[in-house]
């Protein structure tokens, strides 16, 4: 393999790793925030036991979030310094705002939300744990800037081959930043939805009947089952976004090879690059005209229009975007039958968690990463999607790539790979291990800071 | 923007003293907690644990300080960032691995079943040592030009124990201030046993910067430079004076003075750093690329200075907050 394809699985490898951590991050630091405010009203203890369990899941993803993310900062150096060489002075200031707003905020109050809760007066740890939050959020939003200027770049221009920022303004809400940034959030909200009811469920299969795992699980159902039809919209506005701006992405998204009418929504086809067309199609006639144009006979570009007449390819390869977009989804469409089914099912006779069956309780665990699924599928998408362009008509992925000896690049990716192993193995395993721990009735223990807290919690004990 | 003159002129340098500072803050912040992992396997299993409390709030913000300097790097002299990450590759991959082994390892030791401990010590341990190492090796290298000779790899193999060692020792320093006990007894023994590689450190760079870079000679070695630097070595070898001195007398009885040994290598540190960053001025990649060769275009590095006036200010601010919040000796480490 050569250097630029390693360097291309290298960048992919740490970012699909990292973006596992920011996914659950981001919602759970304000779903912690709503059970502390639910806490610090109703007092009732419930919500501290959800407060205690997943802020230890928030802190244990935070750590493995912040460790990739310093990898993340440094690849851009060691193996795309075209990147920066090309458009740096749009990519700079985005990431130091990133570094500024964001990575410093999070990282300090993140101390003061896990270890100062009797260091400090109730209120400032609660708006600690706002900070947070607000933190991860906006650690999103410019990153999500970014990336989005990468696919629809606007707001410059070239000077000697280089890109100057002409508008800010249009550059940090360019085209695609809305769709992007919003789609994101509620992928991390669903992550998180089902991560916590997967957790939960698992906690009431082995027979933990506490009120805060009745809490946590109701809340993540209730969660998912709200987003996931608000992500499903989302999720079109966005694709419509990305006909009008990438179209050839979208032709690879729907395996559409021909402009034309009546285009069909394929649900399975095994394309084939080699002859420019399908194997084993099976699809909803009509399906891809209606959902992108909204008529039967709306035009869909083809993947044949990104064919320069030299025979260079400007789209890019069709099997991985082609069978991400499925993947994602058909995820979103386990996710609506799941949550809905299990609120349905609590609403019924308004008998709540015990309404739910045990096979739909057991189908809610592996459910718990399925959120990572989607939101992986989803980012494959869009990513390998966008080749063979790194900035969307501005620079090829090819050109950034640093001229760093092959086998060097390999040893580092099959390093880093297997410490990716290693880790993810050992995050997955500590979530059940402090799932079962936490069932088998580890007390929720309290020193609370001043005197005042501390009557009131013997009172709501 | 013309207020200081051309804003190609003072734009880099202000960038280039920004991410002089954060580098500084970085080494002298993750370096106490680096130093405290480096030496995590001299101490008992309760002292363990007591040594990653006093670092436990702080370490992710500490890290911060070293995305902030390769982000300045990155956005205000990005050909820079380019020439010195590719040359630096490798080093920069094996202090990566160590930062995630050891940044993970806090959170795994205190929450996987306590059979798998004794593993995320050691890669807590393990992943302090990679990362110390090969911040000293790409240290060393970067002194002797980024150029790659048996000499010059040699020399950067004695730069990484030598910060290995001096990390060790502002951690030392830090355990004396934040312990007690037994462990502050230790703490300065290890203090003791690590001020030589300091000492060795500092000496071996400043030796070898004026004798790989001719420039660099000429401005350490000319009148009347040679007598406005004086003070630094000066001032340098009498605190090292007066840590020895301390260090002899320390844990006092009444637990005064534990905060010396830690600000005095703070203040060394800071010393040290200022002799690095005046010779090397005005390269950034030394003796090829200057910091105005390489910087960005002013109007962006002018967006980033607006802000950064804004948020460094506050940053510093709720950074000492944390230090207030958590001062005082540390205890273990609970999330009541």
């Amino acid at each position: 393999m050569d250097t630029l394809l390693l360097s291309r699985i290298q960048f992919g490898a740490n970012i699909s790793f990292h973006i596992l951590f920011p996914t659950i991050t981001i919602a759970l630091g304000w779903v912690l925030l709503f059970f502390k405010l639910r806490y610090n009203r109703t007092r009732d203890m419930k919500w501290m036991e959800a407060y205690r369990f997943w802020v230890k899941v928030f802190a244990l993803s935070f750590a493995m979030g912040v460790v990739s993310g310093i990898t993340m900062s440094f690849q851009f150096g060691t193996n795309w310094p075209g990147f920066m060489e090309i458009v740096g002075n749009i990519a700079g200031p985005l990431l130091a705002y990133e570094v500024m707003t964001a990575f410093f905020l999070e990282a300090v109050f993140l101390g003061i939300m896990l270890f100062g809760f009797s260091k400090v007066p109730g209120w400032l740890h609660t708006l600690a744990t706002f900070l947070v939050a607000f933190g991860t959020t906006m650690s999103a939003f410019w990153i999500i800037v970014l990336n989005s200027w990468m696919h629809t770049p606007v707001g410059f221009e070239m000077r000697d081959g280089v890109a100057h920022a002409t508008d800010w303004m249009a550059i940090i809400f360019n085209p695609s930043m809305p769709y992007r940034f919003t789609h994101m959030l509620l992928a991390s909200g669903l992550t998180v939805a089902f991560l916590i009811a997967g957790i939960s469920a698992f906690r009431w299969l082995i027979v933990d009947r506490s009120q805060g795992v009745r809490a946590t699980l109701t809340t993540g159902l209730g969660l998912g089952a709200l987003l996931i039809p608000v992500q499903i919209f989302v999720g079109d506005l966005h694709g419509l976004n990305t006909l009008e701006y990438q179209p050839q992405k979208v032709a690879a998204m729907e395996g559409n090879w021909e402009t034309g009418p009546n285009v069909p929504l394929l649900l399975f086809a095994i394309p084939d690059e080699e002859a420019r067309m399908n194997r084993f199609e099976i699809g909803i006639p009509n399906g891809a005209s209606l959902i992108l144009k909204h008529s039967a006979d709306g035009v869909v570009p083809g993947l044949n229009d990104f064919v320069a007449e030299d025979g260079t390819v400007l789209h890019p390869r069709v099997a991985p975007v082609f069978y991400s977009f499925r993947v994602m989804v058909g995820t979103g469409m386990a996710m609506l039958l799941l949550s809905w089914a299990a609120v349905v099912l609590m609403l019924r006779k308004r008998r709540g968690v015990e309404g739910l069956p045990t096979p739909l309780l057991w189908a809610m665990v592996p459910m718990a990463f399925s959120g990572w699924v989607a939101t992986l599928a989803g980012w494959y998408t869009t990513e390998i999607g966008r080749q063979p362009w790194l900035v969307q008509g501005v620079l090829t992925t090819k050109e950034a790539v640093a001229d760093v000896p092959a086998p060097m690049v390999a040893t580092t990716l099959a390093a880093y790979l297997a410490i990716y192993v290693i880790l993810l193995g050992a995050y997955v395993s500590v979530l059940f291990y402090l799932a079962t721990k936490a069932s088998k009735g580890e007390r929720v223990s309290l020193r609370p800071a001043s005197g005042q807290a501390s009557t009131e919690l013997v009172a709501a004990e | 923007m013309t207020l200081f003159g051309d804003p190609a002129v003072w734009l880099p340098l202000a960038f280039a003293a920004l991410m002089g500072l954060s580098i500084l803050i970085y080494v002298v912040l993750d370096g106490f907690d680096l130093g405290v992992g480096v030496l995590s396997p001299l101490a008992s299993e309760e002292e363990k644990d007591r040594m990653i409390a006093s670092i436990g709030p702080f370490w992710d913000a500490n890290e911060t300080w070293l995305v902030l300097a390769i982000g300045i790097l990155l956005v205000a002299f990005p050909t820079a960032h380019g020439a010195i990450l590719t040359a630096l590759y490798l080093p920069v991959a094996i202090m990566l691995i160590g930062l995630i082994l050891r940044g993970v390892a806090f959170e795994f030791r205190a929450k996987a079943p306590v059979r798998w401990k004794a593993f995320w010590d050691k890669a807590f341990f393990w992943g302090s040592l990679m990362t110390s190492l090969s911040q000293g090796y790409m240290l060393g290298l970067y002194v002797m030009g980024l150029q790659v000779t048996w000499f010059t790899l040699g020399f950067a193999a004695i730069t990484a124990v030598f910060l290995t060692v001096a990390y060790s020792f502002i951690g030392a320093t830090w355990l004396i201030m934040k312990t007690d006990g037994a462990l502050q007894r230790k703490s300065v023994a290890w203090a003791k046993g690590g001020i030589w590689g300091v000492v060795l450190g500092m000496g071996a760079v400043s030796v070898a910067s004026p004798f790989v870079s001719a420039r660099i000679f000429d401005k350490w070695f000319s009148v009347p430079e040679i007598f406005l630097l004086a003070p630094l070595p000066l001032m340098s070898a009498a605190l090292v004076a007066l840590l020895w001195y301390a260090l002899r007398y320390l844990p006092t009885k009444d637990d005064s003075w534990a905060w010396f040994p830690f600000v005095a290598t703070i203040v060394l540190f800071v010393l040290g750093f200022f002799g690095m960053a005046y010779s090397f001025y005005p390269y950034v990649v030394p003796e090829q690329l200057t910091i105005y060769e390489t910087a960005s275009a002013p109007e962006s590095l002018f967006i980033i200075l607006i802000g950064t006036l804004f948020v460094l200010p506050m940053i510093l601010g709720y950074t000492a907050l944390a230090y207030i919040i958590f001062r005082g000796k540390a205890t273990a480490l609970s999330y009541d």
